[in-house]
């Protein structure tokens, strides 16, 4: 047998292949792993696609649902139930819940290791220490930005002119395949902190890493439909996400060509935003860039205030 | 406050037809049943007629202490013209409001085919005297209601005094003279299918022209099984005496897809005759905006948001 990192617990693997020394009990017959049934995660629950399809891991280990459109619908009606509660929230509390995340995936670690390498990634503890890190970092944006981002205008006449920053809504995040944990978190966090709800379509590649994250998400303090995570293919989920009235805002990493320009065209019905970036493995590890107030001002809406002065 | 039951009623000899007892309720059966309607798959075409239907047989409703003529008159609006543009989708039945609202109502429906419902007799509690109910109804008549919808007491109904019950119901019916008269029997407090059952009967055999589940004030409201069993009620009363009652589930119906489970519990029950908002009403205040934007969908392909359509 090929040499094998002892990371995390072998329960997925069959029982005939461990080693003997691996197996409970010398001489009783060898323990039958449990394998994981792998869901998606819509509004705090993990279901099944109501579509019943489920789809093979690359390296034909695992199965993963297959999400429909009526999967994104109700991942959007999920996350619109959420809103109002995760937006009402200060952004103290928003810190503290995100900040309970990044305790969560430090304890998950070794999960969250194992399930990079099984899709494939060679430095899966530099990643999950980024990850972690950035959830961090944004913890720590969340009641920072409304004075940062918020301003009071100079205007001409006897008026207060205040702009402060809002959440728009509901946004649908198309995630990056590589990095896996990172780009998820990267992306998912920016969104988050200002008091949006995100609908994700997740990375095709291996979606496993994406699911052990939803169960970081389940047990962190995460509000349920704050954050919901669809496995699937890009073009089936975000064609349905791009035309639903009730999505405000896309988020596109590394979508391009043909499927970009049809996103955008069904977006322009009800003038979401649209954001598209491509960005290489790599960049994803700059921490400085990571979790620059950019990336969150891009999914807030500024509203400004005129008010009369006293007489 | 004299007592309004005993053999010598007047009311009561005016029963249509002499009253037997009512058979007994397979609970299990009931609920399987309804359980099992509920999984028609209804799609594309035939979808966007069911919900058309749902549209036509709808009771807009507004039962709030907050009413005030400004929200009856908007709800009225939205009754006659549910999708504003939009000329294809058809009125709601009616609008159900509160006695004292019926006159803003009735102004702000002239000329359309929505009618005015009013609930009346002390709604939701139906609990004060008698006199005081009946007068009630007659001024909700006055005011031009064309519908009254009457909530029975069901202290005196759970107390074994069918026969005031039913003495009260023919004493409204009298009081809403052209008006049609739907009975409350307020489900969620009967405690069983056989009282449903019993209600329903005796609400029938005492002249009511539509029997309906709830005031919306108590949970649970109508529940499938629940309206199953008034259905069987229904048509027993039917196959009986020839007349055909009408039937109206209200409360908690918030969604398209439920409207659609209702709509064919009535077709497997009772039959195409009782797919007419004559006979078969939806009570609901939010079910609206869904129905729509499931028919916008239908139309453009799009899952809907809830702000590009009117709040009521």
């Amino acid at each position: 047998m090929t040499q094998r990192r002892q990371v995390g617990s072998d329960r997925r693997r069959p029982a005939a292949e461990l080693e003997p020394s691996e197996q409970l009990g010398v001489a009783g017959p060898a323990r039958l792993g449990v394998k994981k049934t792998w869901k998606l995660f819509l509004g705090g629950a993990f279901v099944r696609s109501e579509s019943g399809r489920y789809l093979v891991t690359a390296d034909g280990n695992d199965n993963y649902p297959h999400a429909s459109r009526k999967d994104a619908r109700d991942a959007v009606k999920a996350a619109q139930g959420a809103l109002s509660g995760w937006a009402g929230r200060s952004g103290y509390n928003r810190g503290q819940i995100l900040y309970r995340l990044a305790e969560v995936m430090e304890g998950r670690r070794e999960e969250l290791m194992e399930s990079l390498e099984r899709g494939g990634a060679s430095a899966a503890r530099s990643e999950v220490d980024a990850a972690i890190d950035r959830a961090v970092s944004h913890a720590g944006w969340c009641d920072k930005l409304q004075s940062l981002l918020a301003s009071s205008n100079p205007v001409a006449g006897p008026h207060f002119g205040f702009s402060i920053p809002e959440p728009i809504g509901v946004v649908a995040i198309a995630a990056p395949d590589r990095p896996t944990l990172l780009g998820l978190v990267g992306s998912i966090c920016p969104v988050i902190v200002s008091g949006n709800v995100a609908v994700v379509v997740v990375s095709e590649s291996d979606p496993r890493t994406t699911l052990v994250f939803a169960e970081c998400l389940a047990t962190s303090d995460m509000p349920g439909g704050v954050v919901n995570l669809l496995t699937g293919p890009r073009q089936e989920l975000l064609t349905p996400l791009a035309k639903h009235m009730a999505v405000r805002a896309l988020d596109l990493w590394n979508v391009a060509g043909e499927l970009a320009v049809s996103l955008e065209r069904d977006a322009a019905d009800n003038v979401k935003r649209v954001s598209r970036r491509e960005a290489d493995e790599s960049a994803w590890f700059d921490a400085e860039r990571g979790a620059a107030l950019t990336g969150i001002e891009r999914f807030v809406e500024t509203k400004t205030v005129w008010h009369p002065m006293g007489a | 406050m004299q007592s309004t039951h005993g053999g010598g009623s007047p009311a009561l000899s005016g029963m249509l037809a002499p009253l037997e007892p009512s058979p007994p309720v397979d609970r299990i059966a009931a609920e399987e049943r309804a359980q099992s309607l509920a999984k028609r798959s209804i799609k594309k075409s035939a979808k966007v007629a069911g919900l058309r239907l749902a549209i036509q047989m709808m009771d807009l409703t507004t039962l709030e202490g907050s009413d005030s003529r400004g929200k009856v008159s908007a709800l009225c609006m939205k009754a006659r013209s549910p999708s504003p543009g939009d000329h294809g989708i058809p009125s709601c039945a009616a609008v159900c409001v509160y006695p004292n609202l019926v006159p803003i109502a009735k102004e702000a429906l002239a000329g359309s085919s929505v009618k005015v419902a009013s609930v009346a007799t002390a709604f939701p509690s139906g609990l004060s005297a008698l006199s005081v109910r009946l007068d009630d109804t007659r001024r909700a008549v006055d005011a031009g209601a064309d519908e009254i919808d009457m909530v029975i007491d069901r202290g005196a109904f759970l107390s074994g005094e069918h026969a005031r019950v039913a003495d009260e119901i023919a004493a409204v019916k009298e009081a809403c003279g052209d008006a049609h008269l739907k009975v409350i029997l307020e489900t969620g407090e009967l405690g069983s299918y056989d009282n449903v059952r019993r209600a329903s009967d005796l609400a029938m055999y005492s002249g009511a022209d539509f029997i309906k589940t709830s005031t919306g004030k108590i949970q649970p409201a109508a529940t499938p099984p629940v309206t199953l069993v008034m259905l069987e009620a229904i048509r027993d009363f039917y196959f009986a005496t020839g007349r055909r009652i009408g039937m109206k589930p209200a409360g908690g119906i918030r969604t398209a897809k439920q409207a659609l489970h209702y709509l064919v519990l009535v077709k497997e029950t009772l039959g195409d005759a009782w797919l007419h908002p004559d006979l078969f009403r939806l009570g609901a205040s939010t079910l609206l905006n869904d129905v729509l934007m499931q028919l916008k969908k239908e139309e453009s392909g799009a899952y809907q948001g809830d702000e590009y359509f009117t709040k009521d």
